[in-house]
């Protein structure tokens, strides 16, 4: 039990997937100028990653069985979109409320770096299937608070955009806040070993 | 003499005037993360330059084989396939690459660049202009990787490609973590258009219309849906 909750503090806060591992960066800094899409954005992801790890750790064992563990990147690509697929066409029917408030982001997501690489990641720590699912649970939220964070410094404008020099004007500011926002989380380095 | 130009317009295209990193703001994640060295980031760039110029030819080819419907599933399943070869090579010729780039190799079927190229240029192009695209492009990507690891590696550690230049003493850790990695992809950016006077940079903010899935990722009634309730709260 201890080690389920190491295992999901230390990738929501020490190698958080966004802001030190660099997975997913290209939707964190494209949602994340809206917080009302950051948190669906987040919320989806928490859910893909699930589902993803669901499926993938048992695939894994599996081709571990018939030794074709090097096909992992073409079966886990293609798991994760076909899945992506069915649970929308899922939700468009039995349950259309949650299909609103992530449907639009799942599409989004099937080529996501982070969802992948938490499964891939997963597999090459030698997790058990309990300890995986966590991690990915953990990744997902860990990718939800960065985001959550972001999009409140890029929303309230907390720099002003008056005071800063022509060239830094929009992205290389906003490269520049996630500098910063990358080194607050800096100080949760080495808080579980 | 025409058509050689055009040949070499567009082989110059993706180093220069549409450099994936620098100017379409694509591959952000690959660029961070495998730029805190030379080596690393040249190694990473090289790899997806490998797997761009083949996935462009073969999807150059299938263009016309490939159903409109299931183009982004073919693209990836190509991409994946070529992905996985790459992998096997580095694994097999350069050990100490493949174990320090790790878990980006097999995200390279997830890199924006190269599905973005694939939807942008190979389905519409012929098999030679789409590999000189590959070809073009992937040396950008690469250019830029190399420039960042070099920046990075230099005040980060002290050295280039392993050389000392810089006494240990008077490094900057921070250039070689995580939050050096944006600053100095910020810094770059921040240059270019400086040099350019806000000229060059054709993505001029992060959003979603950056990303190259943006016109085909909505499979179904997706986007429409967003863009009305956009429209709404506009």
């Amino acid at each position: 039990m201890v080690n389920l909750i190491v295992i999901f503090m230390a990738v929501v806060l020490v190698n958080n997937f966004l802001l030190s591992q660099f997975l997913g960066v290209c939707s964190f800094l494209g949602v994340s100028n809206k917080m009302s899409s950051s948190v669906g954005m987040g919320g989806a992801v928490i859910f893909v990653m699930f589902i993803a790890e669901l499926v993938t750790w048992p695939i894994q064992q599996l081709l571990n069985k018939f030794e074709i563990g090097y096909l992992q990147t073409v079966v886990f690509i293609l798991v994760i979109a076909s899945l992506v697929q069915f649970v929308e066409m899922f939700m468009k029917k039995f349950l259309p409320a949650l299909q609103k408030a992530l449907g639009i982001f799942l599409p989004l997501i099937t080529t996501n770096c982070a969802i992948l690489g938490a499964t891939i990641n997963a597999i090459n720590y030698d997790y058990t299937y309990l300890q995986s699912i966590v991690y990915a649970v953990g990744a997902g939220v860990g990718y939800m608070v960065a985001m959550v964070l972001f999009a409140g410094v890029r929303e309230e404008k907390l720099w002003d955009e008056s005071g800063v020099p022509t060239p830094f004007k929009g992205v290389p500011m906003v490269l520049i806040s996630a500098t910063i926002l990358s080194l607050s989380f800096m100080g949760f380095t080495g808080l579980f070993q | 003499m025409e058509k050689k130009n055009n040949k070499l317009a567009i082989l110059l295209n993706g180093i220069i005037k549409e450099n994936p990193v620098l100017v379409l703001l694509l591959g952000t994640c690959p660029a961070l993360a495998t730029s805190s060295s030379v080596a690393n980031g040249v190694g990473m760039g090289l790899s997806a330059t490998a797997v761009l110029i083949c996935s462009n030819i073969v999807i150059s080819i299938l263009r016309n084989v490939i159903p409109d419907k299931v183009r982004i599933p073919c693209y990836i399943v190509i991409i994946a396939g070529f992905v996985t070869v790459v992998q096997f090579v580095l694994q097999a010729y350069v050990p100490s690459l493949y174990a320090s780039l790790g878990l980006f190799i097999p995200l390279i079927v997830v890199n924006c660049v190269i599905l973005g190229r694939a939807e942008a240029f190979a389905n519409k192009n012929n098999v030679i202009d789409s590999a000189l695209d590959g070809i073009g492009i992937g040396l950008g990507f690469t250019l830029a990787l190399g420039a960042m690891g070099a920046i990075r590696e230099l005040f980060g550690a002290g050295t280039l490609l392993g050389i000392t230049i810089i006494p240990e003493q008077f490094t900057i850790g921070f250039f070689g973590l995580a939050p050096g990695g944006f600053f100095v992809y910020g810094i770059l950016i921040a240059l270019l258009n400086a040099a350019t006077k806000g000229k060059a940079l054709k993505a001029k903010s992060f959003s979603c219309g950056v990303c190259p899935m943006y016109n085909s990722c909505n499979v179904a009634e997706a986007n429409e849906e967003y863009l009305e309730k956009k429209g709404a709260e506009a």
